[in-house]
């Protein structure tokens, strides 16, 4: 077991954890959020071990360090405490649970058999922020040009929502 | 070497814990905040699909990192409105449980 | 080698953080009783021999360590006691990549003072600002006080305001740098260039020979390259990391302790000393990106070692080059740690609308005005 295998198996492990734990949290949304936050870091650092490292800090900055804050100030501004199920959700959930848990088992049966091939050598630079740079400046600047248009709607739109109505 | 069929596994069981939210979780910040887990998770399978084809040096080919980037963008565009959405739906009924949210439902 | 990766940490995690950072409470009491023309703490002695009050850092840990451990009635017990050390972490993991020193040969093995060297460096700061803005969204929010549950809102919205304005300042340094790797950055500021190059280069003039000389050429220091970006970042990382005078979460003399305010012992010893070790984190990025990192100014490192080497042998003249630049890399930090302690006790504190005026309407503006200029004058210069 290499070093990498390792680091993978213990992000994984993490990140199914903290989703686990946002999801089946019942009683406290702000450990939910905080739970997002480790799952967001755990995926970090599965990308790193992917070779995707300018994806990995960007995931950190904007994922955990400003997403998730803007769900924890709403959480803490609109003072929300737990989530009550009606009885018969609380079966549901649970119906829901054995389901994913036998597709869970399903998937880990299927990879017995490993489909996928081994990847290969990785070229010079890959995952650095100076090719993915200049290629999202070269090849896909349309879609910098519109993600920057989407985000500014976002900002009008956030703005106009959360107004106080002056009525 | 990371093993990739494991990664598009741990995907897939992201992906299902976040179904999981949405289907059971009665609280809209939950319900949003696993659409964000879901959103992860196709970000992983980007990465990890990137990484098995990677291209050749000199020709290295970014479309799955790329994706994820323009994810990310859409994510955080996408929390700020259904936020600002919550926050009005909170101002309306006092309430973020979309069990109280149903005058539509017949 | 993981040898070497688990001495740097243990030096790391020993001396900055074990020694840099009890020695600096000391030096924010004795600076300010200097400038406030008083004596000080110096009370605190062993056997009736005061150091100068260099015991009292031993005499707070001591006190913090013994007191009793609150979690106020009604709070969220396991968020309260992972909030000092969701603050804390961040900014000792910091230290991992700030060089002390460069690339050094000794017969056949490198040593190079940095923990860590990832190609993108300074990113990973940025990723480690933003982890720590949860110490204080979740600090405020599990003590189960209004107040602080205020305060640390009021904090974290002026730290995540402050990130943004961090990342655009320090961009025009990337591009005169071209790296985002600290090493590099340092190893970058080794030469001096001439004061009116600048006017050669953008006017196609040519200027006589003898301005070549000392004093007429400069080290290659950030600080002169990107004035404007220094003072923006200066600003900005301060704010981010609540010193005064951006310090109105935690406001001494207004607040009691803001945030923090339930928080007592060593939990409040862990906020108390991430704070002093953030003073230690600022001053040593600010040394490596604006003040040349371990470069000696107008020496360089191959100067250094050719002037020794022939006399001494490569490894006596490379163990020396260690010496003299970690040295001259301590001094910087000594410095750039003086100016803040300076910074802190001369201005008064800004108010909460200010902060976020200076942020959004000044800092931001002119961060990307910075950005422009600096691209203009560099497409100029290269033609």
């Amino acid at each position: 077991m290499e070093t990498p295998t390792v680091l993978f198996y213990v992000f994984a492990a993490g990140a199914v954890a903290s989703a686990l734990g946002m999801v089946l949290n019942l009683r406290n949304t702000v450990a939910g959020a905080m739970n997002l936050v480790a799952t967001m870091v755990c995926l970090a650092g599965i990308y790193l071990l992917l070779e995707a490292y300018l994806v990995a800090v960007i995931q950190i900055m904007v994922y955990g360090g400003a997403i998730v804050v803007l769900f924890l100030f709403v959480v803490m501004l609109l003072n929300l405490r737990g989530d009550t199920f009606p009885p018969g959700r609380l079966r549901l959930a649970k119906v829901a649970a054995v389901l994913l848990v036998l597709a869970v088992v399903g998937r880990g049966l299927a990879l017995l058999t490993r489909a996928l091939p081994e990847p290969g050598p990785v070229p010079e630079g890959f995952g650095g922020y100076a090719l993915l740079g200049v290629a999202l400046y070269t090849d896909y600047v349309l879609l910098v040009e519109m993600a920057s248009l989407l985000l500014l709607a976002a900002i009008v739109g956030a703005l106009v929502l959360a107004k106080r109505r002056i009525d | 070497m990371v093993p990739l069929d494991h990664v598009i596994g741990l995907s897939a069981i992201l992906f299902a814990i976040g179904v999981l939210g949405v289907a059971t979780r009665r609280n809209l910040i939950v319900i949003v905040m696993s659409i964000e887990l879901m959103l992860n998770a196709a970000n992983l399978a980007f990465v990890g699909f990137n990484r098995l084809w990677p291209g050749s040096s000199g020709a290295a080919r970014f479309d799955g990192q790329v994706f994820v980037l323009m994810i990310i963008a859409v994510a955080a565009a996408e929390v700020a409105v259904g936020l600002g959405i919550v926050i009005s739906m909170f101002r309306n009924r006092d309430s973020v449980n979309v069990d109280d949210a149903s005058l539509l439902k017949w | 080698m993981p040898v070497e990766v688990i001495l740097k940490t243990a030096f790391i995690l020993l001396v900055v953080v074990g020694a840099f950072a009890p020695v600096i409470t000391w030096v924010e009491r004795k600076q300010s009783a200097v400038m406030q023309d008083r004596i000080g703490a110096n009370r605190a002695d062993v056997a009736g021999i005061t150091v100068l009050g260099l015991l009292h850092p031993l005499a707070d840990v001591i006190k913090l360590l013994t007191k009793e451990d609150v979690i106020p009635r009604g709070a969220n017990r396991v968020l309260h006691t992972l909030a000092p050390v969701i603050a804390a972490v961040p900014a000792i993991i910091a230290y991992a990549i700030i060089p002390y020193g460069s690339t050094y040969t000794f017969g056949d093995h490198e040593l190079s003072l940095v923990a860590a060297d990832p190609d993108w460096g300074l990113l990973y700061i940025f990723a480690i600002g933003s982890i720590a803005t949860y110490g204080t969204v979740i600090a405020g929010w599990a003590s189960n006080n209004n107040w602080a549950h205020l305060g640390s809102l009021r904090a974290s919205a002026q730290m995540i305001s402050y990130e943004v304005t961090l990342g655009l300042s320090v961009t025009g340094c990337f591009m005169v740098f071209e790296t985002l790797k600290l090493t590099d950055m340092a190893t970058a500021q080794d030469t001096t260039f001439r004061i009116f190059g600048f006017v050669e280069l953008l006017f196609g003039l040519s200027l006589p020979a003898w301005l070549e000389r000392f004093p007429f050429t400069v080290p290659a220091w950030g600080i002169f390259l990107q004035p404007l970006g220094f003072l923006m970042f200066l600003t900005c990382i301060m704010a981010e990391n609540k010193r005064p005078p951006f310090d109105i979460p935690e406001a001494e003399s207004e607040l009691i302790a803001g945030y923090f305010l339930e928080y007592s012992g060593m939990r409040f010893g862990l906020f108390f000393m991430s704070e002093f070790i953030e003073v230690v984190v600022i001053a040593g990025l600010v040394a490596t990106i604006f003040l040349g990192g371990w470069s000696v100014p107008w020496v360089s490192q191959a100067a250094i070692v050719g002037t020794v080497e022939p006399v001494y042998g490569a490894g006596f003249a490379n163990g020396l080059c260690l010496l003299i630049h970690f040295l001259t890399f301590l001094a910087k930090v000594v410095v750039m740690i003086w100016l803040q302690m300076l910074l802190r006790w001369s201005l008064p504190r800004f108010r909460y609308d200010q902060v976020m005026d200076l942020c959004w309407k000044i800092m931001l503006p002119l961060s990307i005005a910075n950005i422009f200029a600096t691209g203009l004058v560099m497409l100029w210069i290269r033609g």
